[in-house]
């Protein structure tokens, strides 16, 4: 289907896989990747690889890791007793540069979206039920996106985690810190009302 | 590009690149609209919740040459939050959702689809009722012109209620004894589906959960199924366990 012959066309084709990179602009990086130092490129080639030989997802919170356990997981300064349950792994690192959160994270690898057909079973719920008897696990923060996939999957776990006799919160909706109230959206300002709390003085 | 105003639900949305998202609104005027919403994934984005799966907008915009409009400003008319925040009643909106995405063409005006969605999601944001979706199934099939034949057996014209005992939407509605075929159906399903199709909406919907209720709630869906000719996976990959 390329114009290229080649090697130039078959790595127009898999840059153009990539997500958010459309056919011109997959031919623009082939184009920059023909012309920079051979060293250069070689290193993106390497850390490719790199990527793909040495990172997996840990085995106890499915966060990236380099083999077994991640490094939060490894690290025995953390509060095993409470657990912050979030999609991605990089919301992990939106939560540990607040420096708010001391314990362990597990990692859904995604949200419930019935429409597009993803269901409990294809997120890691099992697992996160079978960390919580082995433990010792007393507070589970549901930590997923506000929005309608984060909160159909917060509510889920709840009704599932409720039972077990366990502490479950969910992280508070509000106004974004340096924003305005006349531009804040319904739904957010009422919840932000919602959870108000007494200031202190 | 022209600039555009309707109301709208919004159906689905899709990640678009770093921070934007393709929204697919079923609107009053329009039909089904597919549109981009710039910035609406940032946490500070003017769009906040506005234009998530359910919430009723009214809506500027312009629209696109292609396929795809541009959300410009979106105000909220409802949020139906009693819906977002219950995970049963989420999930009937969502099918309702999924089906009207199926049944919606876009740019394809079909102002009674959109109404009866808004009425649908706010009688469920009244109240949890388990009717609320097949009985809005039902409709659908009915605005689709399949409506179901309640009255007689749909092959033979057997008038005998009581001899009235299966369903098949493929054979175009109930089924006598001779000629059934499908799903079996229960005297008490077949008064609850007439009441449906017939005028009785209120009163059913204040019918508390039941077999009955359960029985004509996975007749409409599998109805609506061979309606659509496909699973409706909001049902099949539902939350509530
Ligand atoms: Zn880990
Ligand atoms: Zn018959």
């Amino acid at each position: 289907m390329g114009v290229f012959s080649g090697p130039l066309q078959s790595l127009i084709d898999e840059l153009g896989r990539l997500p958010g990179i459309g056919p011109k602009s997959a031919q623009r990086i082939t184009f920059h990747l023909l012309k920079v130092a051979p060293e250069d490129a070689l290193r993106l080639a390497q850390s490719i690889i790199a990527v793909k030989e040495r990172i997996t997802l840990c085995t106890r919170c499915f966060n990236v890791a380099e083999g077994g356990l991640c490094a939060i997981c490894l690290d025995d300064r953390r509060d095993i007793t409470s657990v912050c349950v979030v999609e991605d792994p990089r919301d992990i690192v939106a939560v540990e540069k607040t420096g708010e959160f001391a314990g362990r994270y597990h990692v859904l690898q995604g949200a419930l979206n019935p429409i597009e057909g993803i269901g409990p079973d294809q997120l890691r719920v099992r697992e996160l039920l079978a960390r919580l008897g082995e433990e010792g696990i007393a507070e589970v923060i549901l930590c997923t996106n506000p929005n309608l996939e984060g909160e159909a999957t917060a509510m889920y776990l709840a009704r599932l985690l409720k039972p077990m006799g366990l502490v479950v919160t969910r992280i508070a909706s509000g106004l974004p810190v340096g924003g305005d109230l006349e531009y804040a959206d319904e739904l957010t300002l009422g919840r932000a009302l919602e959870g108000r709390r007494v200031i202190e003085a | 590009m022209t600039l555009f105003r309707d109301q709208g639900v919004v159906l689905r949305t899709i990640r678009l690149g770093e921070a934007d998202r393709i929204v697919t609104l079923m609107t009053e005027q329009n039909g089904k609209v597919r549109a981009v919403a710039k910035g609406v994934r940032r946490t500070g984005s003017k769009f906040g919740s506005r234009l998530e799966p359910f919430s009723h907008v009214a809506l500027l915009g312009w629209q696109g040459r292609g396929d795809l409009d541009i959300v410009n400003q979106a105000e909220v008319i409802d949020t139906f939050r009693p819906v977002r925040e219950d995970l049963d009643r989420m999930a009937s909106a969502m099918s309702m959702l999924e089906v009207v995405d199926q049944v919606g063409q876009e740019r394809h005006a079909n102002p009674r689809l959109y109404s009866m969605l808004v009425g649908a999601l706010s009688a469920l944001a009244e109240r949890d009722s388990v009717m609320v979706t097949p009985a809005f199934f039902l409709k659908v099939l009915a605005l689709e012109g399949t409506e179901p034949v309640l009255d007689a057996c749909a092959s033979c014209g057997e008038e005998d209620i009581e001899k009235l005992v299966a369903f098949d939407l493929v054979e175009g509605g109930v089924l006598c004894r001779n000629c059934r075929r499908g799903r079996s159906l229960s005297g008490e399903g077949l008064a609850l589906l007439k009441r449906i199709l017939g005028g009785g909406l209120a009163g059913v919907l204040a019918e508390p959960r039941s077999p009955t209720t359960d029985e004509v709630g996975a007749l409409a869906t599998e109805a609506m199924e061979v309606h659509l000719d496909r699973r409706l996976r909001s049902v099949r990959a539902g939350p509530v366990s």
